[in-house]
């Protein structure tokens, strides 16, 4: 009869009868604290299904609110039972109704007679702890909480700001190291009978009892005064979730919940009738001996948490709609944008594909339709060409594409003709790259057989929409890694500035860039950009005209605009 | 603190709300009880409610899903079937039935009669508004039933799951598809859109307002704002104060609307499995476009109606067949929102 646990009980009356008849029949006595707030009648009954069981009793009962000094309170009143009640007992084991050992209690026995000094409860400084979903720590055991967290979140924000603001602040009692950690712990004998019956336990009660959440510090701060031997783990397997609440385990746990090796878990839903079956079983093939191993749950759970927090980057869904600013990334993958290399050169995008690899898109806002990769009129995930469609949420058309093609390089084009609308969002996104060359759309107006009224016009319109384009590129919030030149910069010296493009976009490589695609004939460029100034279209994004060739000589002559 | 228009916002908002329920109530008189068993209904039973109009290709699949996720009571308005609806409806131990021979669309498409029924028998449960052809999946669905999730939903302090329409569609034509209405329809409505939805906050019911999908790209095209709404608010911890919007797509107080994450995190989501295009999809387009009961604005969805009634093929090369509700997660459709 060395172990013995207390388990507190506030619903789920059959499930919590099986568990502490369990361990009754195992020859661990059991004190059960029913909530306060449980109806006397409903208490009634529930005691007096143990009344041929004398392994099993109640204690003295307390209205209990979660987080609240009364938790504690319950705790004391049924550990108080346990050791007056059973004198064999070395080991005190707290569980609550909702939890299921996983082990045999004989295994957990065995692990207790092996360290009978031990005491197994998670008692962290306040210097580091991690868990905390209010963001107190050391200032649980400092400032006063006469609020409700979840009812009054306002209030209690507010006078905790209120104290911060002015310096108000408990004092520590002496002798009480603040520690925090998992309310279920199991304690010696010594350690527990110290704490309860300490000669200032008075005091200590009336400071812990404005702690906040103190059944997270109460035994994890005192167990530090008495315990010869602290073990700062919990032998209770129990997770939380980014709100504070606890997991659930349900049937399809029972593999994770074998593997834990752990005793005890919680909290167990109390229909899951499979745990309750298997785990209360002890026929079973057990893994004898074996140390308690939450690692692998951990994993599990913690990647939940992180979903559940976090999201995935670059999704937006029925779940998942960030407010602006909280998206935690605005695409999910590095893309890539070029403006004016197609105007410039034949056959750019296929040289492109051979360089860069993934999916080279034309020009996917085109006033017509997307020009997907490959003339493809439904991409991934059925995103559809039709311009009304992509340009009723012109931004979401890109999110969705990026987010159905992860793990395909995607690069696309955009230019003075394309609608605009996804050109603020793609320069405030990290994950793009955008590269252009500016006024290089004056170069198919050179072989336009347009009138030069029409081709005025034009080149008007497109500048204009450039300049915006370019506003953008400098805007305050840009994230982008951008590369802009003008076109008669770009000209000069072609290679090394893509070499430094692409290289970003695919990383370093030892191989010299050295065929680039044809580029388009220049010879009277300038001549025409003149012709363009003189006709009141003043080139104002192609760059140093004097660097373009001129009809005659077909090489760089000095002039000015 | 809230802001003062958001105040007054609220405040118009709290009398739409009891005008909503007023109006419904009002048109208590139009249900009449074939089969009431709603003496059955235990305390903490999660219940399903529908208004169906000849859905016997769909009823039997509709309920056994359904049952197997533990719905433990359904209750069910019918809008006039002459196809055996009611009769079977009547035969099942679990169902309550009431007829009514009015109008659908003059009941704000049947939203009307469920919310004098939800006020009455919905009060404190969990309950569940679908239509016929209309399959709930969520995270672990297959393993872990509804009272599952509805007790960690109540233990995360949610009132409210949302989730997103699926259109299902068939390999072919929609016409030529062979379903067994003891089947499975998914098994032939097997392929679905997985990534062209599009969705805004609206600012005024705080809810939001998905829409994409097969529809949206094959009829909707040129005018995508009147593409249907794939976002619904289908599972609430419903109280006798509360009212759906319009469909199940909002609902009034406000923050039963809140059901996605704005914060970055993803919320709890499930996905309605849309079995529309089933065969008869034909006859009850070129029915339902005399009827003029399915939209506010009837005319301007006859170019949808007739492209339906031509036997149009919604499957493409780049479409998804279904796999489970670990797919639709992965391709972000469904989220467990941390139940893990």
């Amino acid at each position: 009869m060395s172990l013995g646990f207390i388990m507190l009980v506030h619903t789920a009356f059959d499930r919590a009868e099986q568990v502490a008849r369990y361990w009754a029949s195992n020859g661990c006595p059991v004190v059960i604290h029913v909530d306060g707030k449980v109806r006397p009648a409903r208490f009634r009954a529930f005691r007096d299904q143990f009344r041929d069981d004398p392994m099993i009793r109640f204690s003295r009962r307390t209205r209990v609110e979660w987080g609240k000094w009364s938790l504690v309170r319950a705790t004391q009143f049924a550990a108080e039972r346990l050791l007056a009640d059973f004198p064999d007992v070395r080991h005190v084991f707290l569980a609550s109704g909702s939890c299921l050992p996983l082990r045999p209690v004989s295994e957990l026995r065995d692990y207790l007679d092996a360290h009978p000094e031990t005491d197994f409860i998670e008692s962290v400084t306040t210097e580091q702890v991690t868990w905390t979903v209010d963001g107190l720590e050391a200032e649980r055991f400092t400032l006063r909480f006469p609020f409700s967290w979840r009812k009054q979140r306002k209030l209690f924000d507010a006078y905790v700001r209120f104290q911060r603001r002015f310096g108000l602040r408990r004092r520590i009692p002496e002798g009480v190291s603040p520690h925090l950690g998992s309310q279920w712990w199991c304690l010696t004998r010594r350690t527990l009978s110290s704490i309860l019956s300490a000669p200032d336990r008075a005091s200590m009660d009336a400071y812990f009892a404005k702690v906040w959440i103190p059944d997270e510090s109460y035994f994890q701060s005192l167990a530090r005064r008495y315990s010869t031997q602290i073990e700062s783990r919990s032998l209770t397997l129990s997770k939380f979730d980014v709100q504070g609440k606890p997991h659930v385990f349900y049937d399809d746990h029972q593999p994770l919940l074998e593997r834990s090796d752990c005793f005890v878990a919680r909290k167990i839903w109390p229909r899951a009738d499979r745990l309750y079956e298997v785990f209360l079983d002890d026929t079973r093939l057990a893994n004898r001996g074996a140390e308690p191993n939450p690692g692998k749950i951990d994993r599990v759970f913690s990647k939940a948490n992180e979903r559940r927090g976090q999201g995935r980057p670059g999704l937006y869904s029925q779940a998942r709609f960030p407010s602006p600013g909280l998206e935690n990334g605005l695409t999910c993958a590095r893309y890539n944008i070029f403006s004016g290399f197609d105007f410039l050169f034949d056959g750019f995008e296929p040289w492109l594909a051979r360089r860069i690899g993934g999916r080279i898109h034309g020009h996917l806002y085109a006033p017509e339709r997307a020009e997907f990769a490959g003339g493809e009129t439904l991409m991934n995930g059925c995103l559809s060409d039709s311009a009304a469609l992509r340009d009723y949420r012109p931004t979401q058309f890109l999110t969705n594409l990026l987010w159905s093609t992860r793990g395909e390089r995607q690069s696309f084009f955009i230019g003075p003709h394309d609608a605009q609308d996804v050109v603020p969002f793609v320069t405030s996104d990290p994950n793009a790259t955008i590269a252009a060359v500016t006024g290089a759309w004056a170069v198919p107006l050179l072989t336009s057989n347009l009138g030069f009224d029409a081709i005025k016009a034009e080149a008007a319109r497109l500048q204009r929409v450039e300049l915006a384009f370019l506003k953008e590129l400098k805007s305050p919030g840009l994230a982008a890694r951008v590369h802009v030149w003008p076109l008669a910069d770009f000209v000069a010296q072609p290679t090394e500035k893509l070499q430094n493009v692409l290289s970003e976009i695919t990383g370093p490589s030892p191989r010299r860039l050295t065929d680039l695609p044809p580029m388009r004939d220049l010879t009277g460029f300038r001549d025409f950009l003149l012709r363009l100034r003189d006709g009141g279209v003043k080139p104002q994004v192609m760059g140093d005209l004097a660097l373009f060739p001129t009809k005659t000589d077909g090489g760089a002559k000095h002039g000015s605009v | 603190m809230a802001r003062a228009p958001d105040l007054w916002q609220a405040y118009k908002l709290r009398w739409k709300r009891r005008r909503l329920l007023a109006r419904s109530f009002a048109k208590r008189g139009q249900l009449s009880a074939r089969q009431d068993r709603t003496d059955r209904i235990g305390p903490g039973d999660i219940l399903a409610f529908a208004t169906v109009r000849n859905e016997m290709s769909r009823l039997p699949w509709f309920l056994r899903h359904h049952r197997a996720l533990g719905v433990a009571h359904f209750l069910v308005v019918d809008n006039d079937s002459d196809d055996g609806t009611v009769d079977y409806l009547v035969e099942q131990p679990d169902v309550s039935v009431w007829t009514t021979p009015h109008g659908y669309k003059a009941s704000r498409f049947g939203v009307d009669w469920l919310t004098v029924l939800l006020a009455r028998h919905g009060h404190g449960h969990w309950c569940l508004t679908l239509d016929a052809d209309e399959l709930f999946v969520y995270a672990h669905h297959d393993r872990r039933p509804l009272r599952a999730l509805t007790d960690w939903l109540d233990l995360t302090g949610r009132e409210s799951m949302g989730a997103l329409m699926l259109d299902m569609y068939p390999r072919g034509p929609l016409g030529q598809a062979r379903v067994d209405p003891q089947d499975d329809p998914i098994a032939t409505l097997s392929h679905f859109d997985a990534g062209n939805y599009v969705m805004i906050r609206q600012p005024v019911l705080q809810n939001l307002w998905v829409q994409g999908g097969p529809r949206a790209r094959a009829f909707f095209a040129d005018d995508p704002r009147r593409a249907p709404t794939l976002s619904k608010v289908p599972l609430i911890r419903w109280n006798r104060r509360y009212a759906y919007v319009s469909s199940t797509h909002s609902a009034l107080p406000r923050h039963l609307n809140h059901v996605y994450d704005q914060s970055g995190g993803e919320a709890p989501t499930g996905v309605l499995l849309h079995t529309k295009f089933l065969p008869n999809i034909l006859t009850k387009s070129t029915e339902e476009k005399e009827r003029r009961q399915h939209f506010e604005n009837s005319t301007l969805y006859e170019g949808y109606y007739d492209a339906l009634i031509s036997d149009p093929v919604l499957w493409c090369e780049a479409s998804t067949r279904y796999a489970g509700w670990q797919q639709l997660e992965g391709l972000g459709l469904l989220s467990r929102g941390g139940w893990e």
